[in-house]
């Protein structure tokens, strides 16, 4: 990220700029302390003992011996600051320093000093400063000391673990090589990379520093009269609390306005430096896929996408998949448009991960949906039970029905009460889809219990069935193993056993073997055709491999760039694919006994999903294009019982 | 599990021994004499180098460290002379208040912490998650003993609800409720700071732990919302919090020294001061020793906690 755009990035963060004001007002306050009009703070006038704020002369009134608090509390943050700073800069000196040197030496001397860092951990901090304390006496530079030494074990571990990566890394070896010396590595090479750390490392801890040394001299451990900072000050106005809370109230109230604002400030730099932070990573998604407000009115008051419209009446399953239909097409789903909102500064623009897909799944049969990956396939099934993570993503528009009730904006209870239950899903991957923590056999019977208000022992008998159908071996005595302690293969038989829980209408399996073995591949898919027939459940089948689904579905749909490209059975797209990727894609397909054909990949790439063409969205990478493709967007049209979304398929092709 | 605690015990060994190496070398270094610190500087040398030699001070360090270990392991932290007792029998007197006030306020953070961190991961960007954050930034903010000051201002001079310092009654004393009247002022001030770091932590491990898969599974299968969030999200949570709330023990043990100056709580952090005031090394020395080596102790307990909680982490 340019600096430039860091700054940017700061000042949007309102917060971060209210922290900086009040940290720069503080500071240019404090130093310009010498040429202000202030009252000497240490001359005492015994007339104006504890004088109330609003006196006159004395705007925040004065203290037991009389001094002037305004000028005694700007000279007091002054010494405060400076402690705390320089106790800071000191923590961040020494233990970066042993953190670099350690992580860049490794060894004995690695070891040496972070055992040593250990043992100071070892200690509670407050504790370690007092007995550094104890050691050297009360004293405000002595406790200075005490609070850097107890900081320096924040900052080596911090650089050291930054360091550790750097020094493995390629260009530290390069630099190395050419000669350079030790110390040119060290401080030309690593420290600039691990700056950001070190930043990072002072934004958490100056706050900090600051309170614990104003503790310190509220405790009088620390600045001894004359000498007056923040702590002490509120340490000595606490005997004449009763009389005049004042003088304990503001030396504490400017501490904390002071320590506000650094932590503002301190969270607007961590926001910037940090890359964790800066991913996104830290964005929960909601309990459902939000519904476009919009699409909601609309949807109530009848006026969505009106069920047939986009595809000829003899379409992929022969229906228009309305209410009146739910008896032979459980789930329909039309003009699908889920899309991902992507926020940069004040703008946000919208990442069209499905626009406008369309397809239908008859009971008892199994439709793959295929595509490369980002084309929106997994999207389209994480959308029919609102799974798809908000915020980004949002459902646009479109219509869902299973049995002929719609699920796009249908409320949270009527998703829940299908999910798992009537509609299961089978997920890409096992290790992480199961809950480490909790047995397998838990992870199938909760969704028992759930759905069929089942006693406990009960939901577990149910869930030694189910393993036992999926065919786990020894399913008695794997119901109570943790995730970790099962195989690939066998983690997503279980991730079967829980789709199968409830004996759902509808599967839906993402990819579900694509993290698998070849040979478990080969079990899995055996064992999901095996259970598809034998329960009678619909089933969709997610993949980008079409090998794959054709061992396993009657039709496929084929997706490029968030829609529907074709469709048709899984035999008329083999042998004779009408658009012009599925063609290239087939291609692709290795043929038992025509060994003349070369696998080749489709050059190019799909384009962007927040800057999509007007026309064809596979122009760019089609071999027969021409200009009228680029013009208009390409309607999906049928041809027969198929679909192609493609100008050049003539309409007697099919 | 036993293996795992054994060895853990074991391995806190070293661990206490860099402990007491540290604090006897640190008071070690005290410029000048132990012995002219206690009889001052009018003693007369015969006296000074009397005292020397029953302290053990003519002896060389390493040797002075060695039977030092041995009489601390018996118990034996020598006698303090400001307060004219054995040490030991002072910082045992001082522990038991410390310990309840400090419990008390960790019990509090966590369960606050946790519940506000909780419901700003799961209310992210509604008005609960930006309340949660100014109410954070101020508690993390705030001098704590500044804060004890404001409270015994407002609840016990103005308000009269609480009394302003002590454990219990000056007159009469003890009995329960007594002691929690007296523990709700200090016990609630110490908990603000470690409610903050609590709540931020619980608030972003819960908002790493609901982009998971395993949560995106749960809701798959229609549990409950409340479900989905306490079984499978903040368990999972629950597990990377543990270590740190072992580590915020540290730091409320830590801010107990303010609190206890603050409302006058008879603990060892009032006596640690106190005790550093008046020059008292082995005092020092004492409390150091024993609350760093409970701080140890509970360190290991949230290991082995976390441990029970993850079947993962291997023996």
């Amino acid at each position: 990220m340019a600096v430039h755009s860091k700054f940017r990035r700061f000042f949007y963060n309102r917060l971060a700029t209210v922290g900086l004001f009040i940290v720069l007002v503080v500071l240019v306050v404090s130093a310009a302390a010498p040429i202000l009009p202030l009252t000497d703070p240490n001359q005492t006038v015994l007339t104006n003992r504890l004088l109330p704020p609003g006196s006159e002369g004395h705007p925040l009134g004065a203290d037991e011996l009389g001094r002037d608090m305004l000028s005694r509390l700007i000279w007091g943050t002054r010494v405060s600051l400076a402690v705390g700073l320089s106790a800071t800069a000191i923590a961040a000196l020494v233990g970066s320093l042993i953190g670099i040197f350690a992580a860049f030496y490794g060894g004995w001397l690695d070891n040496t000093l972070m055992r040593g860092i250990d043992m100071l951990m070892a200690f509670p901090y407050m504790l370690l400063a007092l007995a550094i304390v104890a050691v050297l006496g009360a004293g405000l530079f002595n406790a200075l000391v005490a609070i850097s030494v107890v900081n320096i074990p924040f900052f080596a571990r911090n650089v050291r673990g930054a360091t550790v990566g750097l020094v493995r890394l390629e260009y530290v070896d390069a630099a190395r090589l050419s000669g350079k010396s030790d110390m040119e590595v060290l401080f030309g090479e690593l420290l600039p990379n691990v700056l950001p750390v070190i930043f990072i490392t002072i934004s958490t801890t100056v706050g900090w520093m600051i309170l614990e040394t104003a503790g310190l001299s509220f405790l009088g451990l620390g600045a001894q009269p004359p000498t007056a900072d923040l702590g002490s000050m509120l340490g000595e106005g606490r005997k004449s609390i009763l009389v005049a809370p004042h003088v304990a109230t503001l030396p504490g109230l400017v501490i904390l306005v002071l320590v506000i604002g650094i932590n503002l400030l301190g969270d607007g730099l961590r926001d910037v430096l940090d890359p964790y932070l800066r991913s996104g990573a830290l964005v929960s998604p909601r309990p459902a896929t939000e519904v476009d407000t919009d699409l909601r009115r609309r949807l109530r008051s009848g006026d969505a996408v009106e069920p047939g419209t986009e595809v000829s009446p003899d379409g992929p399953g022969g229906n228009d998949g309305g209410g009146n239909d739910g008896g032979t097409v459980p789930l329909s789903v039309r003009e699908l448009r889920t899309w991902f909102w992507q926020r940069s500064g004040r703008t946000s623009s919208a990442v069209r991960a499905t626009d406008g897909v369309s397809f239908q799944v008859p009971r008892g049969a199994a439709l793959g949906i295929m595509g490369e990956s980002g084309s929106g396939k997994s999207v389209t099934a994480l959308s029919v039970l609102g799974l798809v993570p908000t915020p980004p993503g949002r459902i646009m528009d479109g219509s869902i029905r299973f049995n002929g009730e719609e699920l796009i904006g249908a409320p949270i209870e009527r998703l829940r009460h299908y999910r798992g239950n009537r509609i299961a899903y089978i997920f890409q991957n096992p290790m992480t889809s199961l809950n480490p923590l909790i047995t397998v056999g838990e992870q199938i019977a909760e969704s028992v219990r759930h759905h069929q208000g089942v006693s406990r022992a009960a939901a577990r008998e149910r869930a030694q069935e189910l393993m036992d159908k999926v065919q786990i071996p020894n399913a008695a005595a794997r119901v109570d193993s943790y995730p970790h302690e099962l195989s690939g293969g066998m983690r997503q038989r279980v991730g079967i056993a829980v789709a199968l829980a409830n004996d759902p209408d509808v599967i839906i399996a993402d990819e579900p073997t694509t993290a698998l073995d070849v040979t478990i591949q080969a079990q899995i898919l055996k064992l999901l055709d095996d259970l598809r027939r034998s329960e009678g459940v619909s089933l969709v089948f997610i993949s980008h491999d079409f090998g794959v689904i054709s061992e396993l579905c009657d039709r496929v749909v084929v997706m490029y760039a968030g829609q529907v490209v074709e469709s048709g059975t899984v035999d008329e797209i083999y042998r004779h694919p009408l658009h012009p990727y599925t063609r290239r894609l087939m291609a692709c397909v290795p043929r038992l006994g025509d060994r003349a054909r070369a696998l080749t990949a489709i050059p190019g790439l799909p384009p962007a999903l927040d800057d999509l063409p007007t026309g064809c969205r596979f122009a760019d990478r089609c071999d027969v294009v021409t200009d009228a493709c680029r013009e208009a967007p390409v309607e999906l049209r049928g041809h027969g019982a198929r679909e192609a979304r493609c100008i050049l398929v003539e309409e007697t092709s099919a | 599990m036993h293996r795992y605690i054994i060895k853990r015990l074991i391995l806190m060994i070293p661990v206490l021994l860099g402990i007491s190496i540290i604090v006897f070398f640190i008071m070690a270094l005290i410029p000048g004499d132990a012995a002219q610190a206690i009889l001052g500087s009018f003693a007369t040398p015969e006296n000074v180098a009397r005292l020397r030699a029953e302290l053990g001070l003519d002896k060389p360090l390493v040797q002075r460290y060695f039977i030092w270990l041995g009489n601390i392991v018996q118990g034996d932290f020598g006698r303090s002379y400001s307060l004219d007792r054995p040490v030991i029998d002072e910082v045992l007197d001082r522990l038991g208040p410390t310990m309840l006030l400090a419990g008390t306020s960790l019990i509090l953070a966590s369960i606050l912490g946790m519940f506000a961190g909780i419901v700003a991961a799961i209310k992210q960007f509604g008005w609960q998650d930006a309340a949660f954050t100014f109410v954070v930034l101020i508690g993390i903010s705030t001098p704590s003993f500044w804060l004890g000051l404001m409270f015994v201002l407002l609840f016990s001079l103005q308000l009269g609800w609480f009394p302003v310092s002590g454990m219990t009654a000056v007159v009469g004393g003890g009995g329960f409720l007594d002691v929690v009247r007296h523990l709700v002022l200090p016990s609630v001030t110490l908990a603000v700071v470690a409610t903050g770091v609590i709540a931020r932590l619980t608030r972003s491990t819960m908002l790493e732990v609901l982009r998971r898969d395993f949560v995106r599974s749960a809701r798959a299968k229609g549990l409950p919302e409340r479900t989905v969030i306490m079984k499978h999200a903040f368990r999972n949570a629950l597990v990377n919090i543990i270590p740190v709330l072992g580590i915020q023990a540290g730091f409320v043990i830590g801010g107990a020294v303010y609190i206890e100056t603050v409302f006058q709580w008879p603990g060892i952090g009032r006596m640690l001061v106190n005790a550093i005031l008046t020059r008292d090394v082995l005092l020092v020395q004492g409390g150091v020793v024993v609350v760093a080596a409970i701080y140890v102790v509970i360190n290991l307990m949230a290991d082995v906690l976390q441990h029970v909680l993850d079947p993962r982490i291997s023996v």
